[in-house]
């Protein structure tokens, strides 16, 4: 198997917490896998985004060719659209439909909505409204995570494995609150 | 053994701890500073009484690392490629006196710029100083490189340069720890007044530095970080540097069909580089940053010889390489039409809501517009994102510390008023000799010294001078009655312009200093 993400979204809203989770999934299974991130100057509420790839073969390039990607798991619409000529033909954008707006030019929420809904393979979720009904708005990265299970390449039980060991030093009650949220997209 | 996945930054000072290191010196840099902050952050470092404290800037951090190598232990000195030119007269100079305990000094490079001011090629400076330079392609040999590195550096006597890029620095991959060396007893300098660099000596050292040259390379011919993959196909034969081997074989997923030599330590291992020469009938250069192995192979052989890079158009001369970019050099790609939609716009990054250096540039703002010819001079950290909207505030960003002295040197040249806005840290690395020079002279400017109390933009490191600013600015001579403190807050913004104004109107250096903690540092603490 291989699988290349782009994760995007806009600096402080935590795609590197969702890139942990799948990163623990492909390491405690023995996976291979690179993970290219942005840190400095763009994490001052700019654009960021981070290129994960996991394969059972290695890995060369820690950046993804156009044109490529299987997904791309974006926390806010405008920035899943950033990264179109990275997604493959018949790769998926899973994405927040919640607009992050720190510019003064952002362009009309209905006319971003309408261009993400022009490719082919797309998931648009309400991950706020969701993540409020799992229990804390705080799930909200996992809530989109879990929107992404069907396309990342891997078993569900790894990501549910990695979860696990990742919140257990905060309490049985917070893993049980995120494996709540990783459900909540799929039990739409 | 599971692997831990790292970053190659961390993997670099895993490596350094495993490999016997005694200390880290380092300022942050982006993309150097997460090497310096696991080390800090590692339990078996710290029981191990690891030095890693941060240095005021990379000139001392350099020359501490000399320091702790002349008791024969061993260091590891972390900038970016810019701190390497603060650094550099240690940098050059430990070449000539080389080391007792191993010295190994990372220079982090940030070609296509993402968070610098250019994209300055560090193996230039490993060649200036005429040493070997370790370049990894992998997370993996990161880790290698570090751990052997410093045993590279005391066998050979000299410091060792480790060159990585922005790309390696930050991203993260499985990783395996070797068994731990254990660090070196304190022991003198084995050579007779190696540390001397008086004219006689330093004439030896010099000399000595040459003639080692040629156990470099054959260092480089045996190093396992340089290998020859033959193949078929010698209609191009392809010379990868660091990464760019990685995006080679990306292009390639079933095996390159030319012959392959990948390099990992300069300088370049000579009979091997013939070899590749000799056998194909051109060959591409595949290096991140400049293009200082084509340059140097145009002239390597008498043969005449196509070699293709970033000089004659091949590759891009400016920026980063690609996996794409490599496809379209090696004609297994076509360039392809990115369409981004249009609806997408620009996201720069921007100060914080609420961060004390907007209100700063609010009320210098207010003022400055009553001034016709008013100029800010800026400096580095994330105040220089004052240059954006909406602020538009500062006229220059050179390099760290500028502000101050190009505040002076305009004001030597007629300009009122002269402002200089710095930020705490980068006043205790660069700016407080500037401050002197201004106050020798009793020059003309206002400068402000934006203290958020920590190194912002880095992620927020200590900052060397929190708490001392003011008796730092006293004791360099700048009168007391204008040194003035205010907390950059929307309600203090009468009393903020008011100061500010008396400030300008005053003959003669005066420091305004706006103190208010850092947002994310008070975020961190009260988690």
């Amino acid at each position: 198997m291989k699988t290349d993400i782009i994760l995007s979204g806009v600096g402080g809203q935590g795609i590197l917490s969702i890139a942990a989770v799948i990163g623990e999934a492909a390491l405690s299974n023995n996976l291979y896998m690179k993970q290219a991130e942005v840190h400095g100057m763009s994490q001052r509420g700019g654009d960021v985004q981070s290129n994960l790839r996991i394969s059972d073969q290695p890995i060369n390039s820690d950046l993804i060719p156009l044109k490529s990607a299987d997904l791309i798991l974006s926390l806010e619409p405008m920035e899943a659209l950033r990264y179109l000529p990275y997604l493959s033909e018949n790769g998926w954008i899973v994405t927040s439909s919640i607009s992050f707006k720190n510019i003064p030019n952002y362009p009309q929420e209905a006319d971003v909505i309408n261009e993400i809904k022009k490719v082919k393979n797309h998931v648009l979720i309400d991950v706020e409204a969701l993540a409020k009904e799992a229990g804390s708005l705080r799930t909200s990265n996992i809530v989109l995570l879990g929107a992404a299970l069907p396309y990342l390449g891997l078993p569900e039980q790894y990501i549910e494995d990695a979860i696990r060991s990742i919140f257990a030093r905060k309490g049985e009650e917070i893993v049980k609150l995120n494996l709540k949220a990783l459900r909540a997209a799929s039990n739409k | 053994m599971r692997k831990l996945l790292l970053l190659a930054d961390e993997a670099i000072a895993q490596g350094a701890l495993d490999g016997g290191l005694s200390g880290v010196y380092a300022y942050p840099g982006t993309p150097s500073t997460e090497i310096t902050e696991y080390i800090q952050a590692s339990p078996e470092a710290k029981e191990q009484g690891i030095h890693c404290r941060w240095s005021s800037n990379e000139k001392t951090a350099m020359e501490a690392a000399m320091g702790m190598s002349f008791v024969g232990k061993r260091a590891l000195v972390c900038m970016k490629h810019v701190g390497l030119n603060v650094a550099a007269d240690p940098f050059m100079n430990a070449a000539i006196t080389g080391v007792n305990g191993g010295v190994l000094v990372l220079s982090a490079d940030d070609p296509s710029m993402h968070s610098s001011q250019n994209e300055q090629d560090s193996r230039y400076y490993g060649k200036f100083a005429l040493i070997p330079v370790l370049e990894p392609s992998n997370q993996q040999e990161a880790y290698d490189m570090a751990y052997n590195g410093l045993e590279l550096s005391e066998k050979l006597g000299r410091p060792v340069m480790l060159r990585i890029t922005t790309r390696l620095a930050h991203s993260r991959a499985g990783v395996v720890r070797r068994a731990p060396k254990a660090q070196n007893e304190m022991s003198a300098p084995k050579i007779d007044r190696q540390f001397i660099l008086l004219p006689a000596n330093a004439k030896k050292r010099y000399a000595n530095l040459l003639d080692s040259q040629a156990v470099y390379e054959q260092s480089s011919s045996e190093s396992e970080y340089n290998r020859f993959e033959d193949a078929a196909d010698h209609s191009i034969g392809i010379l990868a540097c660091g990464i760019g081997y990685n995006y080679l074989m990306e292009n390639f997923p079933n095996g390159c069909p030319y012959p392959v030599l990948k390099i990992g330590q300069y300088p370049l291992p000579r009979k091997a580089t013939e070899n590749l020469l000799a056998t194909c009938d051109k060959v591409l250069v595949l290096e991140e940053g400049y293009p200082i192995i084509e340059e140097l192979l145009k002239g390597y052989t008498s043969k005449a010889l196509t070699i293709n890079g970033r000089l004659d158009g091949t590759l891009p001369r400016q920026g980063e390489l690609t996996p794409d970019l490599v496809g379209i050099a090696l004609g297994v790609k076509q360039p392809i039409e990115t369409p981004i939609p249009e609806v997408v716009k620009m996201r720069p990054p921007a100060l914080c809501q609420g961060c004390g250096h907007r209100d700063m540039y609010e009320a210098l703002n207010a003022v400055l517009n009553e001034y016709p010819n008013k100029r800010v001079f800026g400096d580095i950290g994330c105040y220089t994102l004052g240059a954006l909207p909406p602020f538009g505030a500062i006229d220059s960003c050179l390099d760290m510390g500028a502000s101050i002295t190009m505040a002076k040197g305009a004001a030597d040249g007629g300009l009122f008023p002269s402002v200089a806005v710095i930020g705490d840290s980068t006043f205790t690395h660069s700016g407080m000799t500037g401050l002197l020079d201004a106050v020798n002279e009793n020059s003309n400017i206002t400068v402000v010294i934006s203290d958020n109390e920590t190194t912002a933009m880095t992620g927020g490191q200590d900052s060397a001078g929190t708490g001392k600013i003011e008796s730092i600015c006293l004791g360099l001579g700048v009168p007391k009655e204008h040194v003035r403190v205010f907390v950059p807050l929307k309600k203090n913004f009468e009393e903020m312009t008011r100061i500010i104004r008396e400030e300008i109107e005053y003959n003669g250096v005066s420091v305004i200093i706006p103190r208010r903690e850092c947002l994310q540092t008070l975020k961190r603490k009260k988690k």
